[in-house]
């Protein structure tokens, strides 16, 4: 990798955690559909508190890996540790309660419902006793207008109909329900690539307070400009296998363009368009 | 938590009035609709229609069908359709009635017995719906078929070829669970009411209303329940969102299926209830039972604010819609206007409250 330094954005402003351990490890993973090789070694790692983008181009098993990670999918080969620990997921569930949420590109949000229901949906706060055991809805309402203050987003009220807020603003109150819910690690595949320039900048400026909270986030992109302007690492992800991972400041956009189109045709390309790529 | 609520206002937002906050209800329209209904039939009908006699006559039907409407409105806020709840009331007033004139039961055996009978078929429109994926219309549609077709069968095989079966008022005479589902409820207060001179009574001096009929009670009683169970309960947030996106509900940790299947069940056994009340009024039950009761059900839900697509309804809606079928039903009979007019009242009243519907739904939604 090139030693050129990438001018800093607003976004970033929490500095490299080099030494803290990563929380959750992927070494070596393969993953094989009957005789498709989707995955053919990929490995990867989540410090606490950093932005490791995941890059790759169409195809390149994005979806896949992330699938492996949040335990949709098992690894044919390779290991997974979480705090230095083995694991082995068996559902979304396990992964979720080892901290592991996922922000899936549909949100597993409902237009029609509100909020607070959005946002405790499946995961309801009781209060009182049988038979009279009911939704703590003062609680409910209180915690989601102060969660989405902290994410920056005043409601017009708890009862707010999720399909009235914006694209952006559906992201965050997904990435905000994980958070509240204990997520250590929070994948987000490609919450920017339907979004606009403000809202795009808004799901960033998210991305960085999630960090700051000390959670690890993975921001899986194939726009270089929105992972450079967040991300503390960037790992490339081509034909199913990992092009090494690169440092905040040691690689150039340029570059990652390339690896993402494997090399050479993108660099042709380019100088063909007049660098308009 | 209140104070920093209030400090944080984002100036850019207009205080929202009244007026379009109750919009977002949606049982509105069918408040709007009683209204529109009740003024109607002051100025068109007869005084006698809004007396206490007049109130019960309407009420009495309109609780039978709000029952239903009220199951049903739950299962389409889940997302589903039940076309075989009309069908559901012939079936198990068959079955109730051959447990106690042909089996000769009591009515605490008589009674769990068709309840579980109804549920079980319930589960099963559930059970084939989410395990082929198939439209509920189409599967609940076979078992409209299937299931007034057993009840022609049925009863010919339990009453020895004929397509009623008698005797029923006969067979409960006496039973302590009887006044639980027939006949009219708080008959000594409204004695009392008549003897103090509150409430119109015959020349005997007998109320003229002898007492609250106990459908109307059970209508109520449910409305609450299901209101209650909608807006206060996981379970109720569960299936506005097994309705709204089910992949995004099960993706939340929502148990889709249990959700759905409990519906369905919840909506077969208000049809077996209906069967069970109109049968022992009756003192009969015959195969026609229910007919058609499955798109009344189903409009009064929509006129309550329940959307087709799923996800979006309440019950209270369902109870006012109900309430307006009733009063059209048996208004029309105190004004000059012929009958039949009701089916087309029925049509048009569909139409509007789906077009109103569709409206609020993109004010919520924000669509444009």
């Amino acid at each position: 990798m090139s030693q050129l330094r990438t001018e800093d954005t607003t976004f970033h402003h929490g500095a490299p955690q080099t030494g803290t351990k990563p929380i959750i490890e992927m070494q070596n993973i393969e993953k094989h559909f009957g005789n498709i090789i989707a995955l053919a070694g990929v490995s990867f790692d989540v410090r606490p508190g950093e932005c490791h983008c995941l890059l790759g181009d169409n195809g390149a098993g994005k979806s896949t890996f992330i699938k492996t990670m949040s335990g949709v999918h098992k690894p044919t080969r390779g290991a997974i540790t979480i705090d230095g620990k083995p694991m082995d997921f068996d559902s979304p569930r396990d992964a979720m309660e080892a901290g592991i949420a996922t922000v899936f590109q549909d949100l597993a949000m409902i237009p029609l419902m509100s909020v607070t229901r959005n946002f405790f949906m499946g995961r309801e706060p009781l209060k009182g006793s049988r038979p009279f055991r009911r939704m703590d809805i003062e609680r409910m309402n209180d915690t989601t207008v102060e969660e989405m203050r902290k994410m920056g987003i005043n409601l017009r009220g708890p009862d707010q109909a999720v399909g009235t807020l914006s694209g952006g603003e559906r992201q965050t109150v997904a990435i905000a329900r994980a958070v509240y819910f204990g997520a250590r690690v929070l994948i987000l595949d490609e919450p920017t690539s339907a979004l606009g320039v403000r809202q795009t900048s808004n799901v960033l400026a998210t991305i960085d307070r999630v960090r700051k909270q000390g959670v690890g986030v993975v921001f899986i992109s194939h726009n270089v400009r929105h992972a450079l302007a967040v991300g503390d690492r960037f790992t490339v992800l081509n034909r199913g296998k990992t092009l090494g991972t690169a440092n905040r400041g040691e690689i150039t956009p340029e570059e990652l363009q390339d690896l993402m189109a494997g090399g050479q045709e993108m660099a042709q390309l380019e100088g063909s368009l007049g660098g308009t790529v | 938590m209140a104070d920093t609520a209030q400090s944080i206002q984002d100036e850019r937002l207009k205080k929202e009035g009244l007026g379009p906050r109750l919009m977002k209800r949606p049982e509105l329209g069918a408040i709007a609709g009683v209204i529109l209904v009740t003024a109607f039939f002051l100025v068109t009908a007869d005084s006698t229609m809004f007396t206490l006699s007049g109130i019960m006559n309407f009420m009495t039907p309109a609780a039978q069908l709000g029952i239903l409407a009220i199951g049903a409105a739950m299962l389409m806020i889940g997302g589903e359709f039940d076309l075989s709840i009309g069908s559901m009331v012939a079936f198990a007033g068959l079955i109730f009635g051959a447990c106690v004139v042909t089996l000769g039961l009591p009515l605490i055996l008589a009674i769990p017995l068709t309840l579980a009978v109804a549920a079980g078929l319930g589960a099963l429109n559930g059970m084939i719906v989410l395990k082929t994926g198939l439209p509920s219309f189409i599967v609940t549609l076979a078992f409209l078929f299937v299931l007034r077709g057993a009840s022609l069968v049925g009863l010919k095989l339990a009453s020895g070829g004929s397509t009623q079966l008698r005797g029923v008022r006969d067979a409960v005479e006496g039973d302590w669970l009887a006044p639980m589902f027939s006949g009219d409820a708080f008959g000594p207060i409204f004695a009392w009411l008549a003897q103090i001179g509150l409430i119109d009574t015959f020349k005997s001096g007998a109320p003229k209303v002898p007492g609250i009929p106990v459908e109307i009670l059970w209508f109520i009683g449910l409305a609450l329940v299901a209101t209650y169970v909608l807006l206060r309960t996981p379970q109720g947030n569960w299936i506005f969102a097994s309705g709204g996106d089910r992949n995004a509900a099960s993706n939340s940790g929502v148990p889709v299926r249990k959700v759905k299947i409990s519906l369905f069940m919840v909506t077969a056994l208000c049809g077996a209830l209906v069967a069970i009340i109109t049968v022992m009024d009756a003192g009969s039950t015959d195969a026609r039972r229910g007919f058609m009761k499955e798109f009344e059900a189903i409009i009064a839900a929509v006129i309550g604010g329940c959307l087709l697509t799923g996800g979006y309804g309440s019950a209270i809606g369902a109870f006012f819609g109900a309430i307006i079928f009733g009063m059209v039903t048996i208004g029309l009979t105190y004004t000059n206007f012929d009958q039949d007019w009701f089916q087309i009242f029925l049509g048009a009243m569909l139409l509007i409250a789906v077009l109103f519907n569709n409206y609020i739904r993109k004010r919520v939604t924000g669509e444009r």
